[in-house]
């Protein structure tokens, strides 16, 4: 437990993500199994403690402590499982008592009755060093923050040999704790793990981001467009499993399971097949915007009353699997041809087909999106992000292949906000001024912050901006300065951003989705910039004046 | 009599009326014993100072030879009387030169240990208890969350992410005195053989550590050294340099920061740091009650740092304690250190 509490300990500080795969790549090179197994089922939320509360930690640490001693370290420290971690009292003789392995602690937590919790912890606390207590007492009360994905852990057992990603998310579903099998097929010393789940995922298919310069060379005539909705990704999969029941998982698109999370999607897909689609909700048959989606994906628990006032729904784009045959090598016009049919013999279910978009020519294309809402969409107009075009005769590819699949995002929308506090990035950045808080003007006459962005902007721009900020200062708070941002000197911002939110955890009572900085507006006074009334107006407008199709002529 | 007859705090700090001299004073005085060479104990502008040599050599290197009116060296464990007042230095563990000065006077003995660690280090003599009836202690690490680990293991996290990301530099930041040696020779009793690079703040201090006999390999001196010698490369430089335009010159640095304040990830997150190395020259909280009760003393007396925990534990164990509130100190630590000015930033352009 000690050396993978080290490596938890040391990703918590590591910005970069190949930084963090090879210090995960390392720790599964150096350490056995079964311990590195359970390090990955850990790293990749497979591992659920019973948690105990902050209450149980606080009372063994009364226990074991002076409470005056307690409050001035706490009051220092700010951060309770590390003050235990820190001030715990280490028993003598604690170096002939080996610390406890992680498959140990797993077991110990597996098997205890809840009475014997106090006791077995304050055990492994006394066998474990300063960061191994931290990294349990993490662990146990569930707030151990890392910065770790299930896929970049996944990503790092691929990099233990030659397999790819992908492959690893292929058989993952099928594995369980601690994945010797799987440790031995990335090392090359065994056979690819045989999964018997009968809905595994299948890699998905993405696309590349068009440029103007791409269109001269493709041909209107060999592409299909639809929508690019703006839900979450998804792959709907159902098969009978051996003993004839059936099986049915949601998963997003890098592989992880989220049907516990959406009960009411995984009864309502009526056939056995895998099907490619967009996660929305649906209100009376119109789909919601993201944000009305990001208040289900925020719940933890899953209550019917969450159930009925944010029924999910799959839009569907593509079928891979229908009925046990698999359908990806066929051309997409044939696949689409199945899910169409697919669709009108399940009519009224919780999917639908993602319509169509015609067109003759790019033109055509360009008006579609521009205004989706006289092209097809309809009400649902707000929930697009763009046309997806992909080649007629294209099959389903993993990964993101060039060439086949292209994505056409709309313009974003696009305020002039002034530049208030800078704060100093990480790793390359960490002696350049890189991440943004920037403001818009309120009634009052004062800058309200409205948002934080950290790219979009050149090497050479975030020199510049650097500089303005050096030079700038008038307020230090640690890593953070505050520059000048009056209305006749400051620095004006084109932030760009995918959509607005009400929130009710900022001062201006908005939320930015997405935003960065389009460019820099040195030559635009700050006096001359965005007023909090003009975002307040792209609240409440479907299609805003923030989002001319031509803003920027193509 | 009462021990505040000898020794007691003014605005300027710790002053014996007997005597009439200062020990580690914040503003210039008459006479001056002077504990270490870091710039919040050891100022310039003083009368006369008494202090070890190497505490008198790292002044002159910091403020120029003529830093005090009149200096007097005195060697570890040799008594002399300043107006009646028998003076002994005894090795405080802390930095080279670094001293605890015992004070004893009609059969009362005080020591003013200045800021010390006991355990080892290469790069200066170990701290030695002093018995005494006043005991007056640092808590810079006053609190029960600090325990510091073995600085061998600290250094072992360095080397082994030299090992794993040998295609990047490592810039260590360390405060220019006694910290940057310190951390250079772990690194070599680690068995790191390449050279290692230093900014142009501690090129002296170094220097002067080399001449002392410690052993630190082969430094050199960060601004001569192209861009392809530094991947793999250990640099030490002073905290603020690490955020400063200065580094920007490095291949994709990993940051490190050898302090005991990184034990508190706190710290280590508003420092950017991403290998927060806990290493310190302080001592501990362990450490701290180990040393107070070695010296067989009475009475505790804490002059800054932590010190309501340090006084609490001193009372629940039976001795007379309390805080001095003394001002100045810790500052060199604090936050930067104090030798940043030294080497003006480079121009600001990317590298």
């Amino acid at each position: 437990m000690n050396r993978f509490a080290a490596l938890l300990d040391r990703l918590a500080y590591e910005p970069r993500r190949n930084g963090k795969i090879r210090l995960i790549a390392d720790y599964f090179r150096h350490e056995p199994d079964p311990e590195r197994g359970w390090a990955l089922a850990a790293m990749t939320g497979a591992l659920t403690f019973r948690h105990a509360k902050a209450g149980l930690i606080r009372e063994l640490i009364a226990e074991r402590t002076d409470p005056v001693l307690f409050a001035l370290s706490y009051d220092y420290v700010g951060d309770l499982s590390e003050t235990v971690a820190l001030m715990w009292p280490a028993p003598h003789g604690r170096n002939d008592m080996a610390a406890p392995p992680l498959s140990v602690i797993v077991d110990a937590f597996s098997t205890m009755g809840r009475s014997e919790l106090p006791a077995v912890l304050a055990s492994l606390l006394d066998r474990l060093d300063e960061t191994g207590r931290w990294a349990l007492l993490k662990l146990i009360t569930g707030s151990l923050r890392i910065g770790v994905s299930a896929r970049l852990a996944k990503t790092a057992v691929a990099s233990l040999g030659t397999l790819t990603p992908d492959e690893v998310e292929l058989v993952w579903p099928g594995l369980a704790p601690p994945y010797e099998e799987l440790f031995a097929w990335a090392e090359g010393r065994g056979e690819r793990p045989q999964t018997d789940d009968p809905a595994p995922f299948r890699p998905v298919m993405l696309a590349h981001a068009i440029e103007d310069a791409d269109f001269a060379a493709l041909d209107p005539a060999d592409f299909r467009a639809e929508w690019k909705w703006d839900g979450i990704r998804v792959q709907a999969v159902r098969a009978a499993g051996a003993d004839g029941r059936h099986v049915t998982r949601l998963y997003s698109r890098t592989g992880e399971d989220i049907s516990p999370a959406f009960p009411d999607l995984a009864e309502a897909l009526g056939f056995d097949g895998a099907l490619d689609g967009e996660l929305l909700i649906l209100r009376e048959g119109r789909v919601q915007s993201f944000n009305v989606l990001q208040q289900r994906l925020n719940r933890k628990a899953v209550s019917p009353k969450l159930i009925a006032e944010f029924p999910a729904h799959i839009r569907a784009y593509d079928l891979l699997i229908e009925a046990g045959e698999d359908l990806r090598d066929l051309p997409f016009t044939t696949r689409r041809a199945r899910l169409e049919a697919l669709a009108a013999a399940h009519p009224g279910m919780r999917f639908d087909l993602s319509p169509l978009v015609p067109f003759a020519s790019w033109e055509e294309l360009a008006a579609a999106r521009a205004d989706p809402a006289s092209h097809g969409a309809g009400a649902d107009a707000e929930a697009v992000e763009g046309v997806m075009l992909k080649r007629a005769d294209s099959p389903y590819l993993p990964g993101r292949p060039k060439g086949p699949w292209w994505k056409w995002k709309r313009d974003p929308h696009t305020v002039d906000a002034v530049l208030m506090y800078a704060q100093r990035g990480h790793g390359k950045r960490s002696s350049f001024y890189s991440d943004y808080t920037f403001g818009v003007w309120a009634p009052d006459g004062e800058l309200v912050p409205v948002g934080k962005a950290y790219f979009g902007f050149t090497d050479a721009e975030l020199a510049e901006i650097d500089r303005f900020v050096r030079r700038n200062t008038v307020n230090r708070f640690g890593p953070v300065r505050e520059v000048t941002h009056t209305p006749e000197e400051g620095l004006v911002m084109e932030v760009a951003f995918e959509g607005l939110a009400r929130s009710t955890r900022h001062r201006s009572g908005l939320a930015m989705r997405f935003p960065r900085i389009a460019r820099l507006r040195w030559d635009k006074p700050p006096g001359e910039a965005d007023r909090l009334e003009t975002l307040e107006r792209m609240l409440g407008a479907p299609e805003d004046a923030s989002r001319p199709a031509a803003r920027r002529a193509r | 009599m009462r021990p505040e007859e000898l020794l007691h705090s003014t605005p300027q700090g710790l002053y014996s009326p007997v005597g009439d001299f200062h020990v580690d004073p914040t503003r210039p005085v008459k006479r001056a014993i002077v504990t270490h060479g870091h710039s919040d104990h050891a100022r310039a502008g003083h009368g006369a100072v008494l202090a070890t040599r190497e505490t008198l050599d790292i002044m002159a290197i910091r403020y120029g030879d003529d830093f005090a009116g009149s200096t007097q060296a005195l060697p570890y464990g040799e008594r002399i009387e300043v107006n009646g007042v028998g003076v002994t230095l005894h090795p405080a563990g802390h930095i080279l030169g670094s001293a605890q000065v015992a004070l004893d006077y009609k059969g009362c003995r005080i020591v003013v240990s200045g800021d010390y660690k006991p355990g080892t280090d290469p790069t200066c003599a170990p701290f030695e208890p002093v018995a005494c009836d006043v005991f007056i202690s640092e808590a810079t690490f006053g609190l029960p969350v600090f325990r510091h680990p073995d600085p061998a293991e600290e250094t072992r996290k360095l080397l082994d992410s030299l090992a794993l990301f040998p295609e990047r530099a490592h810039l260590v930041g360390a405060y220019a005195l006694g910290k940057a040696q310190r951390v250079i020779a772990l690194a070599r009793a680690g068995g790191h053989e390449r050279p290692i690079y230093v900014h142009g703040a501690m090129e002296r201090l170094t220097a002067y550590y080399a001449a002392q006999g410690i052993a630190l390999g082969e430094v050199r001196l960060a601004r001569e050294a192209k861009p392809a010698d530094l991947a793999g490369a250990i640099i030490v430089c002073p905290p603020s340099a690490m955020t400063d335009l200065w580094a920007r010159k490095f291949p994709d640095p990993v940051t490190a920061f050898a302090s005991g304040w990184m034990r508190i990830r706190a710290r280590a997150r508003q420092h950017g740091v991403e290998l927060p190395l806990i290493i310190s020259d302080h001592a501990d909280w362990d450490d701290l009650q180990d040393a107070v009760l070695a010296t067989g003393c009475s009475e505790l007396w804490v002059t800054h740092g932590q010190e309501d925990a340090l006084v609490h534990w001193a009372l629940l164990a039976g001795l007379r304690a309390r805080p001095l509130h003394m001002v100045g100190y810790g500052e060199e630590e604090a936050e930067t250190g104090a030798d940043v000015a030294v080497e003006p930033s480079a121009p600001e352009r990317l590298v």
